[in-house]
């Protein structure tokens, strides 16, 4: 993989309110250019970290650099940046069609043609006070800002919210069609990992306010498998490796294991009686944001 | 598209999959890394990675300012390497579930020869 710089670099990143710790030392650096997920729980500190990178909240310590900069009023940098985020307020009296008209103002590359037909996808009404619109229809809008901005960063936050299954489609068809053809940095933070996780190059994953994982998307799938059989069996063959969660039922057990298996090891399980299935992409990153220690569990995983 | 799994790999094998058939021919023009992107809703970077192996390994190539396409000979490198993978992959798990329910192998040939009778 070629080593650019950084398009966003974080270092040593916290922010406190009051007592509480919304962000704790996170550092990463993204490379231009890619498709990154940000998951994690409520309250893990993705919003608090989009509102860092996009200058409308300052750090406690640590520093959050955009293009090498820092981007708290720094027009050059945030004029690079479309934050699509949650619950985007309007002035009264303002229409969709506003909105859309204003968007050039604001970014540079911005496609009125490609928003027209996102319009028609998403069959937004353009003539309707933006606070009338259901949330759906207002996270539509969200979405075609997002994507006919086509900001060097856009930053979706959660930008689902409302829309349905056909409209999160649309929305995912697009972005992947639009950015094939501009590629650009994507940030994406979303619950809904199942319907974005073949979207990713790379994925961050946040968890009480610290960074759990920071890797290359298919690196991760396949890191991790469930071996199932008798309980006695299923733990000897588990001992000496990470396990990331264990079920039982009656004398069986399932436990999810971290790092990826050899062929020796998977003729060491069919001969205990065991069985290997695949862990999801999903219910990996639900299995390591549960784990009692959380850390990192693969760092870095090379292929076979 | 099987979760478990990195995606690269099962571009790559859909694409041998499609040579095996007949579907790509040789010296026959692939879909560009965008569309199979797009068509199979994945990130373009995962299906050019996917592309890359079977470039590696001789199955495609790339004409510089056209596109890719497959390789004289690339079907049968491709059979040849899943005839050796077949043992492994098909035959050994048979003979293991045939063992646990206590069916012999030349059973297990005596069923072969009834099914393809």
């Amino acid at each position: 993989m070629t080593s650019q710089n950084p398009v966003i670099q974080v270092d040593d990143l916290t922010r406190s309110y009051r007592d509480v710790a919304a962000l704790q030392n996170v550092s990463f650096a993204l490379q231009p250019d890619i498709i990154c997920g940000l998951l994690g729980r409520n309250g893990a500190g993705k919003t608090t970290l989009m509102r860092m990178l996009t200058g409308q909240d300052f750090p406690s310590s640590g520093t959050a650099r955009m293009f090498g900069e820092n981007p708290v009023e720094n027009s050059a940098v945030l004029q690079q940046i479309c934050f699509v985020s949650e619950g985007q307020r309007y002035p009264d009296g303002y229409h969709a069609r506003h909105v859309l008209a204003g968007a050039p103002w604001f970014f540079a590359n911005w496609d009125a043609a490609f928003a027209d037909a996102l319009v028609d996808k998403f069959r937004l009404p353009l003539k309707r006070d933006v606070k009338k619109l259901s949330r759906g229809q207002q996270s539509a809008l969200g979405v075609i800002l997002g994507l006919a901005s086509r900001a060097p960063i856009t930053i979706f936050d959660e930008p689902y919210l409302g829309l349905d299954a056909v409209a999160r489609q649309i929305f995912y068809d697009a972005l992947l069609a639009d950015y094939a053809e501009n590629p650009r940095t994507i940030l994406l933070s979303t619950h809904l990992i199942d319907e974005v996780s073949n979207l990713l190059e790379h994925v961050l994953v946040l968890d009480e306010g610290r960074l759990l994982l920071d890797q290359d998307a298919e690196s991760l799938r396949g890191s991790a498998s469930a071996v199932a059989g008798r309980a006695g069996d299923v733990d000897s063959f588990a001992e000496g490796r990470r396990v990331l969660h264990r079920d039982t039922l009656g004398g069986l057990a399932t436990v999810t294991i971290s790092g990826r298996l050899t062929p020796a090891d998977h003729r060491a399980a069919t001969a205990a009686g065991l069985e290997i299935a695949p862990v999801s992409f999903q219910q990996l990153i639900v299995d390591l944001s549960t784990h009692p220690d959380r850390r990192p569990a693969v760092a870095s995983v090379a292929y076979e | 598209m099987d979760e478990g799994r990195p995606i690269f790999q099962q571009i790559a094998e859909r694409v041998e999959n499609d040579i095996l058939t007949g579907a790509l021919s040789e010296e026959g023009q692939v879909p560009s890394t965008n569309e199979f992107a797009l068509y199979y809703r994945i990130n373009p970077a995962t299906a050019g990675k996917g592309v890359n192996l079977l470039v590696e390994q001789g199955i495609l190539y790339k004409r510089r300012g056209i596109g890719m396409f497959v390789a004289a000979g690339a079907r049968e490198r491709i059979s040849a390497r899943r005839r050796e993978m077949f043992v492994l992959e098909y035959i050994a798990p048979m003979l293991a579930e045939a063992a646990s329910l206590g069916i012999t192998p030349h059973q297990i040939s005596q069923l072969i020869e009834e099914e393809t009778s």
